[in-house]
């Protein structure tokens, strides 16, 4: 809040300055015109408030960092800032022997790709089908998923069909509730009708090729960019979900790793099993802490940079063309 | 959106028509007949996934007349008696009523403040920059926390706000402030809800606000250039209103999905200590309906939530159709 008003008193400090030599130079009109005075200043101002976003999002990530390779004691203490101080990796050695870390780490990835796959397999599904103008129906049946986004049932009656279907405390319940978003639909959607040509429909069908023989081998080629993207959007999604783990799991071996360090992280219920002091135990638990959001994000941030351009395709072309 | 959607008809209209005129006679019957088994393909395709969405998203909305009647499991929701608006009765009823309506409806209103024109302002700071390296950089880097889990956000607050170990009570120290129990304290918890939320989200919706940008007539530039227009000019005149509609639809949607996802945060941020602010409706009906079994009167708390959610999403979505004169629907 604080860079947005200092950029205001740059630009208010400016105009002032700025009027004197202003006509001078506007006759004058060498290459560059937008150099003015008032605009120079003006990109001061832009690039102190992006080094502000910058240094905001950065330093609680690197001070995390820092700390997870940081000695039990200088954590504990409080002596971590922006860098590991007495290097150290014991955080890591006790995260990976943890039972409950490592059996969610495995139960979130068994979600993950179980979860992804039946989504994106259910979102093309019906995206497919909706993208082709001559689906006698679409404008019915988008609006009998779309409305799904504006009213909700409820957690409650919700919960109460997961256990009529005898889901409760299953791995289906982590998977099925919420298998298809709306939002990967419309944007599944949107890109097949923007990007695949009619005529190839037509080529196909000519051809003698059925409409799924056409999606398996013209759409589902042509659409592998949107599909990445809405593949990492449920990957995501399942990686960081806990709640559903929350309202339909009681046993904790199916608990996904999100669950897991809820228990530990929030909930600070970390059983030590270490015949150790109380102080050590309590300092192995703040460095566990900061060891552990490393260990859970760095899977998600791995494949981010790789990602991020389509990421933020697929999110313009959802927002954007609804 | 309005102006995708007459685009594309026009070339399969076209070419849908094309053999039908050419082949009228027996083989046109043919064709039709072939296309209608075709079509049934797709029905059966998408058939799956409705069904889906009426199991899972329709069926609920039935099951919601259990906000009516004394469920009971024993007889299951159509067994069980009707027994009108008690259930809401009471929950207006409750002393607790009124300070969990205020507290969810303060915690979105202030989360919509804040989370609104703060990705606005880094996405017009982001297109002026003309360094690739620097621009991109800021990007993937306020982009990154979208991508962490809420309860990795959470806890990291928590580290971070902590009065022992936390980075923020250390800045504190160099100015001399004493430790501060954030957490512990209620009036704290706004804040920290609502300025997390913007630290995670921030860089996400500036990427839409980017895309729209660079989505702006080219000649509007140009000739606000020959006008001589400085950079701030060209913002207000050029670059504001063409995010209009994008804000506008970011908004709406903003409105509708905080009464639904506000649940997680809020839960994982609640102690003890600054329940008295922290306590919203979604987090009620999970310790009511889940935790004390109380099913009929936390299905009727839920719907009370939804069907406000739907009259703000309604509400808003009429508003920015007046002022905007674009909407969601």
């Amino acid at each position: 809040m604080t860079d947005s008003t200092a950029v205001h008193n740059h630009d208010d400090g400016t105009v002032a300055k700025a009027r004197k030599p202003a006509p001078a130079e506007k006759r004058r009109r060498s290459r560059r015109i937008r150099d003015s005075n008032v605009d120079r200043v003006f990109m001061i101002g832009v690039y102190a408030l992006l080094l502000t976003f910058l240094a905001v999002v950065l330093i609680p990530l690197l001070h995390i960092l820092a700390s997870s390779f940081s000695s039990p004691n200088a954590v504990s203490s409080g002596r971590v800032t922006l860098w590991p101080v007495e290097f150290s990796v014991r955080g890591y050695e006790v995260a990976m022997s943890n039972p409950q870390v490592v059996t969610g780490f495995v139960n979130s990835l068994i979600y993950t790709s179980a979860g992804t796959f039946i989504s994106l397999t259910l979102t093309i599904a019906i995206a497919y089908p909706l993208s082709r103008v001559d689906f006698v129906g679409a404008g019915i049946i988008t609006r009998f998923v779309v409305f799904t986004m504006l009213f909700a049932g409820g957690v409650i009656p919700t919960y109460l069909v997961v256990q009529s279907l005898g889901m409760l405390d299953t791995r289906w319940a982590m998977i099925l509730p919420q298998a298809v978003g709306v939002w990967q639909v419309i944007i599944a959607r949107t890109y097949l009708r923007h990007s695949i040509p009619s005529e190839l429909y037509e080529a196909a069908e000519i051809d003698g090729a059925s409409d799924l023989r056409v999606l398996w081998s013209v759409v589902l080629p042509l659409a592998k960019p949107m599909l990445a993207v809405i593949a990492l959007m449920y990957a995501i999604y399942q990686w960081n979900s806990y709640f559903d783990a929350l309202l339909y799991l009681r046993s904790d071996d199916l608990y996904p790793l999100q669950l897991v360090l809820r228990n530990i992280l929030i909930l600070n219920t970390e059983g030590g099993t270490d015949t150790t002091t109380m102080m050590e135990r309590r300092q192995m638990a703040d460095l566990l802490k900061y060891s552990l959001i490393v260990i859970s994000t760095v899977p998600v941030l791995l494949i981010y940079p790789f990602v991020a351009r389509h990421f933020s395709k697929g999110a313009t072309l959802g927002a954007v063309k609804g | 959106m309005a102006s995708g959607a007459p685009i594309t008809p026009h070339p399969a209209v076209g070419t849908t028509a094309r053999p039908l005129q050419t082949t009228r006679s027996r083989t046109g019957w043919q064709l039709a007949k072939r296309r209608m088994r075709r079509r049934w393909q797709l029905y059966l395709l998408a058939a799956v996934p409705l069904i889906y969405f009426l199991v899972f998203k329709y069926v609920p909305m039935v099951n919601a007349v259990i906000a009516f009647k004394d469920y009971s499991p024993v007889v299951g929701i159509w067994g069980s008696p009707w027994v009108g608006l008690q259930h809401f009765q009471a929950f207006f009823d409750n002393p607790a009523f009124w300070r969990i309506v205020r507290n969810t409806f303060i915690l979105s209103a202030y989360t919509l403040l804040a989370a609104f024109p703060i990705p606005i302002i880094l996405a017009l700071a982001l297109n002026e920059v003309r360094h690739r390296f620097f621009k991109r950089t800021v990007q993937m880097v306020t982009f990154a926390p979208y991508f962490i889990s809420t309860v990795i956000v959470v806890s990291m607050t928590i580290l971070f706000l902590s009065p022992r170990i936390g980075l923020a009570n250390d800045a504190l120290g160099l100015f001399g402030i004493g430790s501060i129990d954030f957490l512990g304290n209620p009036d704290y918890f706004r804040h920290i809800y609502v300025w997390s939320d913007v630290w995670q989200t921030a860089g996400y919706s500036a990427v839409i606000y980017m895309a729209a940008l660079a989505g702006i007539d080219p000649t509007l530039y140009e000739s606000a250039k020959v006008d001589g227009a400085s950079r701030i000019q060209k913002i207000i005149h050029v670059d504001l209103p063409g995010i209009m509609p994008t804000a506008a639809i970011l908004m709406i949607l903003g409105v509708g999905n905080i009464m639904a996802i506000g649940f997680e945060k809020a839960f994982l941020l609640q102690n003890p200590l600054n329940l008295s602010h922290s306590e919203i409706i979604p987090t009620y009906v999970y310790k009511t309906g889940l935790l004390n079994a109380d099913f009929s009167l936390a299905a009727a708390v839920g719907l009370f939530n939804s069907v406000i959610n739907l009259g703000l999403l309604v509400g808003v979505n009429f508003i920015a159709k007046r002022v905007f004169g674009h909407g969601l629907w």
